[in-house]
């Protein structure tokens, strides 16, 4: 039993906290943000050059050959800098569904493109109508002789905006919410059919709402078999939960320690407000609730590393505890900033609008509550 | 990052199982529920002992275990999933590891045999009428006359003093410089002329708490553990000591188990109670607090095995383990219903009709005083902020 990282996943940590303190201080940012394609090609680049866009893929692909704690690592570092860069829709969800269900020549096609950042990737399955159902799908790819027609509108999808590459979630057959009939496709953005609508989000993301009028797409770009896709998008969402749980993390340990920091340097009444009981205690509580949120990600690491459908309930588990103690980290952390808190200039109030689209992704403390109880609870 | 155990440590777990197998019996369990409580108690930590496996915490040297931090975390699984109740603390928990840690060698000689067999009982003279979370501030005084000292004053809250042999007590043997200086650490025998013990009923009805009156209570000087005027130091040393192994995880995790079956059994309006979503709400946000603390847990004593220590942030686990004990204890009184109220302890399933309520209200209320004793939250609550917040 340890809770340690090798000598490797210890360097990609400190390789990126670096980057984030040479490269990515707040003003930074702020500003790659607020730029018109809303991320930095010139950091892209440096993530690149540095090894990680590859770390999850196996060698065979070009990759790293890391596993889950690698992903955990990196994600954990990218909340704490706030890192805007599309990481988790390219390598985790357009990188993660390549690697369950791209076959010998689709994985050729994109994954070098990844590692080298060049594809920046997306995953469109969120439907107006479908919320954390995801099989809940009204998009339609009907097949004609060796190629698909796509058909409907996909809404928030992250990097939708900048992504070249898309992943599409679609029905080959069957009715609305069947779990069988789902298929997956790799779609140029480019294509013709393929219209987006901008949607800029509270948290710097660059989503984007995609109608997809008679894309055509061949069938060389199904991902899987037809109509199984429902087990590769279930195995990439433990997948993507843990990430996104890590990066929630990495925004909570920050919120913490910045609010820390503050109320030891804040004055009020003549004193630092950190020497008021009241607020040290909540402070405490905070602490705590951080640590616990820690622990259980580790339990859902360590468990999917032996065997991810293991970590299932653990999965639920976490995503509950995330969304009730990341609320209360970032709320404590506005409050006891006080007006500071609640501007837009202050970093504490971004920190708490990542957390706040992390909490709701992939299904929130009421719906995971619920999966939970369905597992464990059931007759 | 690994969380599968070693095959050492599998072989470990499957001694264990053999051990409470064959010696937690049938018997020992209903003695245990029982007026011979202390009897059966007794009897439970000596076949401990014969097994060595009394003193986990102890160092080999002096008759511990030698267990690593995995080994221990076994062992109280083990224990917590039985219901097999942990050994008393007076004696093993705390006073042994001060009288090895600051003691003479005659006192070690004296001492430490009793307290490993269990013959000795043990109860703690800490808090005082006007003492509490405060503890420094307490005013039982201790006078020097000859080769003795002259004992004056009240103790309070004190544990199972009704059976104890000997008690361990802090007192002031000086008013000088700071209260935290001029404490003595010393030991007591109980049939000592002048000590009076006042039965304390608890919340839970029960006589657990005592009053411990001293009147001119003569005890040797031999007796003081570690140097007079300095028993701060041995004060908190045992308190930290105390701390381990508060949250006891596994415990609330068992009464997490027997709240879900209770509740498979449990109708209303038709339906097992487990069925319904406002319950498994409740239980459901519960039990995955208390997943996550036991791997907060587990975090501590990995970061024990590899040299660490757990030092003030162990206070983290004691303030989430008692709040999840209490918050557990709680919803097993809301599943007991009416029968949360039923007075008589050890009334029979067969005249009651329901087999958990007086034990839920026992456990219940008794389990007020964990977020009170061993330091109350509050106090470490201040602790993290400040030793491990940096908060002053």
């Amino acid at each position: 039993m340890n809770f340690d990282l090798t000598e490797e996943q210890q360097m990609i940590r400190d390789s990126i906290a670096r980057f984030v303190q040479d490269d990515y201080d707040w003003d930074t940012r702020r500003a790659i943000a607020a730029s018109d394609s809303g991320m930095s090609d010139k950091a892209w680049s440096t993530f690149a050059e540095l090894g990680w866009l590859s770390i999850p893929f196996s060698e065979e692909d070009g990759g790293f050959g890391g596993n889950i704690v690698d992903t955990m690592v990196i994600m954990e570092e990218i909340g704490k800098g706030l890192i805007v860069e599309p990481y988790f829709p390219t390598v985790v969800l357009l990188g993660g569904l390549l690697k369950r269900a791209g076959n010998e020549g689709q994985r050729s096609a994109l994954i070098p493109g990844i590692i080298d950042g060049s594809v920046l990737g997306a995953f469109a399955y969120l439907e107006r109508q479908s919320r954390f159902e995801m099989a809940d799908c009204l998009t339609t790819a009907t097949a004609e002789g060796d190629s698909y027609t796509i058909n409907g509108e996909k809404t928030v999808v992250f990097n939708g905006m900048n992504a070249n590459k898309i992943a599409v979630l679609a029905r080959t057959s069957g009715s609305q919410s069947d779990r069988e009939g789902l298929s997956l496709f790799v779609v140029d953005a480019d294509a013709e059919g393929v219209s987006r609508i901008e949607v800029p989000m509270m948290d710097g993301q660059r989503c984007a709402n995609i109608r997809f009028d008679n894309v055509k797409v061949s069938a060389d770009m199904r991902l899987g078999t037809e109509g199984g896709a429902m087990e590769t998008v279930e195995s990439l969402v433990r997948e993507a939960i843990i990430a996104l749980c890590a990066e929630a993390v990495g925004c909570m340990g920050t919120l913490n320690a910045k609010t820390l920091e503050y109320t030891k340097t804040r004055e009020q009444f003549g004193t630092a407000i950190g020497s008021f009981q009241s607020l040290q205690h909540r402070m405490v509580d905070t602490m705590i609730a951080y640590e616990q949120a820690k622990s259980l990600l580790f339990k859902a690491v360590c468990e999917f590393k032996e065997d991810p459908a293991s970590a299932d309930l653990t999965i639920n588990a976490l995503k509950v505890l995330i969304d009730r103690n990341g609320k209360q980290v970032y709320g404590e952390a506005i409050q006891m900033h006080g007006g500071m808190g609640i501007t837009d200039e202050l970093d504490i109030g971004h920190y708490a609008k990542r957390l706040m689209m992390i909490i709701t992704s992939f299904g929130d403390a009421t719906y995971h509550r619920a999966q939970y109880a369905a597992k464990a609870y059931a007759a | 990052m690994d969380i599968s155990f070693a095959q050492e440590d599998l072989a470990f777990r499957d001694e264990v199982r053999t051990f409470f197998d064959e010696q937690f019996d049938d018997e020992l369990v209903s003695r245990l529920k029982s007026e011979d409580f202390k009897e059966a108690i007794v009897d439970w930590q000596q076949r401990l002992f014969k097994k060595g496996w009394i003193a986990a915490n102890w160092p080999v040297e002096y008759g511990g275990t030698g267990w690593t931090p995995t080994q221990k975390y076994i062992y109280e699984s083990e224990r917590s999933a039985r219901g097999i109740p942990g050994v008393i603390p007076f004696g093993i928990g705390m006073v042994g590891p001060m009288i090895y840690q600051f003691g003479t060698p005659e006192q070690k000689e004296k001492f430490l045999p009793g307290i490993l067999n269990s013959e000795v009982w043990w109860c703690q003279g800490y808090s005082e009428p006007g003492a509490g979370s405060d503890l420094a501030s307490l005013k039982t005084k201790a006078e020097l006359d000859g080769d003795h000292y002259v004992i004056n004053g009240a103790k309070i809250w004190t544990s199972y003093a009704q059976y104890a042999d000997w008690i361990f007590v802090l007192v002031r043997t000086s008013n000088e410089g700071k209260k935290q200086e001029g404490i003595t650490f010393i030991l007591v025998d109980m049939k000592s002329e002048g000590i009076k013990v006042n039965p304390i009923i608890g919340i839970d009805n029960e006589h657990n708490l005592n009053e411990v009156e001293f009147n001119n209570v003569r005890v040797p000087v031999e007796n003081v553990v570690g140097e007079v005027n300095k028993g701060w130091t041995v004060a908190k040393a045992l308190l930290a000591h105390e701390r381990t192994g508060i949250a006891d995880v596994a415990q609330s995790k068992r009464n997490i188990r027997l709240i879900k079956e209770a509740a498979a059994k449990e109708i209303n309006g038709g339906r097992p109670l487990i069925e319904d979503p406002g319950f498994q709400a409740r239980i459901a946000d519960l039990e995955i607090e208390i997943m996550a603390l036991e791997f907060t847990d587990l975090r501590t004593i990995a970061a024990m095995a590899a040299g660490g220590f757990p030092g003030p942030e162990s206070s983290l686990l004691k303030i989430k383990g008692t709040e999840l004990q209490q918050a557990t204890q709680e919803l097993r009184m809301e599943l007991a219903a009416y029968y949360q109220g039923v007075l008589p302890k050890y009334m029979s399933e067969e005249d009651l009709g329901h087999s958990f309520g007086p034990e839920a209200r026992v456990s219940y209320m008794y389990g007020r005083a964990s977020t009170i004793y061993g330091g109350s939250n509050e106090v470490q609550r201040n602790i993290i902020a400040k030793y491990v917040l940096g908060l002053e």
